[in-house]
């Protein structure tokens, strides 16, 4: 007979844990990534492959010898950090800027506030936020472009539109510099490369992770399904953006980008899908994940219609995750509430 | 179908030994019964050393409102009063009794008939189960008497028999309704009478459907008894969670289950209830199971209270090699064995034995905030703030979330990805802040 | 220019009205209190252990000041501090022996097989509101270290090799916090005794000797033996268990020698001389503690609560 093990309650565990989660979430990347793949050929492999990789081995590197801990590496989190982020870049991305962003991303973002579960911002986003801002050029604009030698592998010529050929931006920042010239919603809204179909199944401008609306609406339904994530947060998200662009749009079609067109655009089905339901960095309870929700929404199509940036979901969820200790101070409702009410 | 409605989570069924019959098991040659079966003061021991008893008689009286008297599950000589480990290895005062025969007392009615008629009135019947030393068998053994007997201020509607055995692995429960389908539901009848209400449900879950098939194939003879089918979810057998389930109503914190008019029995109470008031027979027996995966055995049995652990172990093939740990209780709320020669007590339910790959926590990572405790916590609290308050030491801010009303479930524990062991640390801030909230005056 | 002039004239004159504000709040809501206590926190250490039973050294300031000194140690302090806070408030404190805590149970990984293992939160209140223990000692420590969490001074470390907690001598303050936190109530403030000499029972084990020396090999066994050899009425033997008086006590270490299980130790003991001479070393270990028998009587009087509440 062994020696008993003797412990508290309960004396059994359920199935999950955090590689599960994390295993899960990777799993439903994987259509958005297969499809920037399945374009772009190698240089999307070269982004999600060195990002991971990077990923990795600062995690593996900053816990060993900073944090002198356990390896964590074992519970995916860097796995999912690399691969957000890689949907977070342009495609052809130079590796060192992948590099950078993974630095930033697991360095300074995550193992700084204790590692997996500390952070207060969501770490695939600080990344692209520092890029963005420090590297201006390469993060949009032109470097959206194939290079000269063309995708090896990919099919991107099914996605080559006059948009891409005429103006070299994403969709909303083309729009941008199309309302600032004084051209009209209408007129814009024309231009080929920017009807829903494409928007919907291929996007060219934008990062890696804005390309396909449906492989993303894949994996959030997988999300679902296996209860990784409560759909509160992203269903606020899209219903404020709707609601909001929708009431702008009402009242000057002219000015304004019509609601659908936001939702398609800008990162934002990657936002709310996989970036803003991030547990470490979004509210307990579904309270404070419906206002986490709004918030972000209404930042979101501030940013994009009165800001100087085109696009303004990274920095809304990046803002947004601020107040999520606050959030947190909503308690659900308790069992007894009801009962102590009469 | 119904079910509690808020939190809650799905083990693994795993009744293995749910057609096991009940046996009755052999009276071992010394049994030790505790003075400390039942919540509240411990009985008193009257009897000495080298007195003969029989089967039934009394041998411990109690010693305050809150308490039961205890038993002689056997008959023969008392050899010993004193301190005996009981399964935590903790002293508890235990009456030894030699084993000479089994010469029952002569008022207890042994014929197997059922008894259905009713003759003692609402007075004498808790009188009468208050003799007898009937308590909940259900977990927390509180005293049934005291249950029956509801403050003033409290107006009790109806009677809720718990048969949700919501735990996994447990049978016993199920084999009572199964085999004493019909002392079952005149049990509930009495506690109606006692009660002085009309109604009295039968909660059972899902997972149990011949149960519910033949308890409800009777009901129509018990007037006001009523059979209701439970949706599966762990802890529907809590008493909160279970009224919730079956009337819709709340107890409100700190309250009685009893503030909601729903007094709750388990099944193996009623069928004590009934065994008590129609058959004048004390609580000095009980049906348990021995069960587990890796269990040589899979069986039920009736035993004598005060009969060694070990002695059933034995008796069923010995402990399995690969035995990690034994519980007795289901795994999410049982006690863990650390003392093997512990005798049962009225309310011991089961020996199940767990393998190490079962039952071995796993090391604890970061908590990820995804709030799956919060979730799961049939008590709508919120088990990662209570943790991480409870490390702290922080007394205020634990009862200012309410740490007070956690009913021990597990389900947080249960449920964490990260393994935390949320329910150690909360338990251990219950229990300091009940203590704080107590030593204050009473406004 | 000007933009210069009239931005520091904004900020000067924000700067004033606000401090004129500030001003007639403070003297609105100031609280009247007495400015002994302020000097009395002063002279305290700072270190808010609650070592003296109040909740910080400002809580002691307080009662000092108000109920006077005469229920009050700061065992951080020491006499010193007391000192100087009785000649603040003008009123006079007797010296108080030096305390350590002291740690009785001596079973070690060896000598006190586990025979369990448990699982879950390391903290000993866990472990025993949930059983008795890993090894067949209802008694022992646990090891789980709450006395080392509850110790503000760093004085507690769990030994590795023997599974128990030890305290350091020169970092304990006698605050008291470990022995509120141990569950099973197993540090004790002891006199630390002249040049850091003390003899204890380092056991608190109450079952039958039997019993007790089968869960462990150094357990007290409740022979008493070192109560019939004691010369000075120190030992006492109660429930099974075996308690030397401090303040009785004289350190002439026969009890030593005569437990049959060691679970009596010696600590900053000379080393015996090779040919033991009972006679010749009891008036010498006297001699050494002669000046410990002028501060006994009140002495007595703050141990026995101690000894009442186990």
């Amino acid at each position: 007979m062994n020696t008993l093990i003797v412990s508290p309650s309960p004396h059994v565990h359920g199935k999950e844990s955090t590689r599960k989660i994390m295993g899960d979430v990777i799993i439903a990347l994987l259509p958005a990534v297969l499809v920037s793949i399945w374009f772009f050929g190698l240089s999307a492999i070269h982004l999600v492959c060195v990002s991971v990789l990077a990923c990795v081995v600062f995690e593996y590197l900053i816990q060993k010898f900073l944090l002198k801990g356990r390896s964590t590496v074992g519970d995916l989190s860097a796995v999912v950090t690399g691969v957000l982020l890689a949907l977070n870049l342009p495609v052809c991305s130079p590796w060192w800027l992948i590099v950078i962003g993974a630095l930033v991303a697991i360095g300074i973002a995550k193992m700084t506030f204790g590692g997996l579960g500390q952070n207060l911002f969501n770490p695939a986003l600080v990344a692209r936020v520092v890029l963005l801002v420090s590297f201006p050029v390469l993060m949009t604009g032109t470097a959206f472009h194939a290079p000269e030698s063309g995708y090896l592998f990919g099919n991107a010529d099914f996605a080559t539109t006059a948009l891409d050929a005429t103006s070299g931006a994403t969709p909303l920042g083309f729009v941008k510099e199309q309302l600032a010239k004084g051209v009209a919603m209408q007129e814009i809204m024309a231009t080929p490369g920017l009807s829903y179909t494409q928007l919907l199944f291929a996007n060219m401008g934008g990062s890696a992770g804005e390309f396909s609306a449906i492989a993303l609406l894949l994996g959030f339904i997988y999300l679902l399904c296996r209860r990784v994530i409560k759909p509160w947060i992203s269903l606020s998200i899209l219903v404020t953006v709707f609601v909001f662009a929708g009431i702008l749009y009402l009242g000057n079609p002219d000015k304004y980008m019509d609601p659908v067109f936001h939702l398609l655009n800008g990162g934002l089905l990657l936002g709310a899908f996989f970036m803003a339901t991030d547990y470490v960095t979004s509210p307990m309870t579904v309270k404070g994940q419906v206002i986490f929700g709004i918030g972000i929404a209404v930042i979101t199509v501030l940013i994009r219609t009165f800001g100087a940036y085109p696009e303004g979901v990274s920095f809304a969820i990046l803002i947004m995750n601020a107040t999520v200790p606050l959030l947190n101070k909503f308690q659900p409702k308790r069992f007894a509430e009801e009962a102590q009410k009469k | 179908m119904r079910t509690f409605r808020m939190g809650g989570v799905h083990p693994a069924d795993k009744k293995i030994s749910k057609d096991a019959q009940i046996e009755k098991l052999p009276v071992p040659k010394m049994v030790y019964i505790s003075m400390a079966q039942h919540l509240g003061a411990p009985a008193a021991p009257c009897v000495a050393v080298g007195d003969k008893v029989k089967v039934g008689q009394v041998i411990g009286t109690p010693t305050g409102f809150v308490s039961a008297p205890v038993h002689s599950s056997v008959s023969g000589t008392v050899k010993a009063i004193g301190m005996v480990n009981d399964l935590a290895k903790r002293p508890v005062n235990t009456i030894t009794i030699e084993v000479e025969g089994d010469e029952w007392m002569e008022d207890i009615d042994r014929t197997p008939d059922i008894v259905r008629e009713i003759k003692l009135d609402k007075k004498d019947i808790v009188e009468r189960i208050k003799a007898c030393g009937v308590v909940g068998l259900g977990g927390a053994t509180f005293p049934t008497n005291v249950k029956l007997s509801p403050p003033p201020t409290a107006k009790p509607t109806c009677v809720i028999i718990n048969g949700a055995e919501c735990e996994p692995y447990l049978t016993s429960d199920y084999r009572v309704m199964m085999e004493m389908p019909e002392q079952v539901l005149i049990g509930g009848t009495i506690l109606m009478k006692a009660l002085g209400v009309g109604k009295c449900y039968v909660g059972i879950e899902e997972n149990k459907p011949e149960a519910i098939k033949k308890l409800s194939a009777l009901a129509p003879k018990y007037p006001g008894v009523e059979i209701v089918p439970l949706k599966k979810k762990y802890p529907q057998g809590g008493e909160k969670q279970l009224i919730d389930a079956v009337i819709r109503k709340r107890v409100p914190s700190m309250g009685l289950p009893v503030d909601t008019g729903a007094v709750v029995q388990n099944v193996g109470t009623a069928f004590a209830v009934y065994e008590a008031v129609q058959k004048n027979k004390p609580l000095f027996e009980g049906v348990m199971t021995v069960t587990g995966d890796c269990s040589k055995a899979q069986r039920n049995f009736l035993h004598r209270v005060g009969t060694p652990l070990s002695y059933i172990m034995e008796y069923c093939g010995g402990i399995p090699e690969d035995a990690a740990k034994i519980i007795s209780g289901g795994p999410m709320m049982g006690k863990a064995v650390s003392n093997i020669d512990a005798p049962t007590l009225k309310g011991t339910s089961s020996i199940l034995y767990m393998t190490e790959a079962q039952t071995k926590r796993k090391p604890e990572s970061n908590c990820i905030r995804c709030g799956k405790c919060v979730g799961a916590c049939p008590m709508g609290l919120e088990p990662y703030l209570l943790n991480k308050l409870g490390r702290a030491g922080m007394m205020d801010e634990l009862e200012q979330h309410h740490v007070y009303d956690c009913i021990e479930c597990g389900c947080c524990s249960f449920t964490c990805p990260a393994y935390i062991p949320l329910l150690d640390t909360i338990r251990q801030s219950k229990a300091a802040v009940m203590k704080i909230m107590k030593s204050r005056p009473k406004k | 220019m000007n933009t210069i002039i009239f931005t520091v004239a904004t900020l000067a004159i924000l700067g004033l009205l606000l401090a004129i504000v500030l001003y007639i709040v403070a003297q609105k809501f100031k609280v009247e209190e007495d400015p002994r206590i302020d000097i009395v926190e002063s002279l305290m250490p700072g270190a808010n252990c609650g070592g003296c039973g109040k909740a910080g050294c400002r809580a002691f300031a307080e009662s000092a000041v108000k109920e006077g000194l005469d229920n009050l140690f700061c065992p951080v302090g020491g006499n010193a501090v007391m000192q100087k806070v009785a000649e603040a408030l003008g009123q006079k404190v007797e010296a108080k022996e030096p305390q350590v805590a002291v740690l009785r149970c001596n079973g070690n990984c060896e000598k006190r097989k586990k025979t369990t293992r448990y699982e879950g939160v390391a903290s000993c209140a866990t472990v025993a509101s949930l059983y008795a223990g890993e090894t067949d000692c209802a008694f022992g420590c646990l090891g789980y270290g709450d006395c080392v969490a509850a110790c503000k001074f760093d004085a507690i470390r769990i030994n590795e090799k023997t599974g128990l907690p030890e305290v350091d001598e020169e970092k304990c303050t006698a605050c008291g916090a470990c022995t509120r936190a141990c569950p099973k109530l197993l540090l004790e403030l002891r006199n630390k005794g002249p040049k850091g000499r003390r003899v204890f029972v380092a056991c608190r084990n109450k079952d039958k000797g039997a019993v007790a020396r089968k869960a462990c090999l150094s357990a007290c066994i409740g022979c008493g033996k070192c109560a019939k050899v004691c010369p000075f009425e120190a030992i006492t033997v109660e429930n099974n268990l075996a308690y030397i008086d401090f303040t009785k006590c004289r350190m002439c270490r026969k009890c030593v020698a005569e437990c049959p299980t060691g679970a009596i130790h010696e600590v900053n003991m000379p080393p015996r001389p090779a040919a033991v001479k009972p006679a010749a070393a009891t008036p010498a270990a006297a001699a050494q503690a002669k000046p410990a028998p002028a501060a006994k009587p009140e002495e007595k009087k703050v141990e026995i609560p101690v000894q009442k509440s186990e």
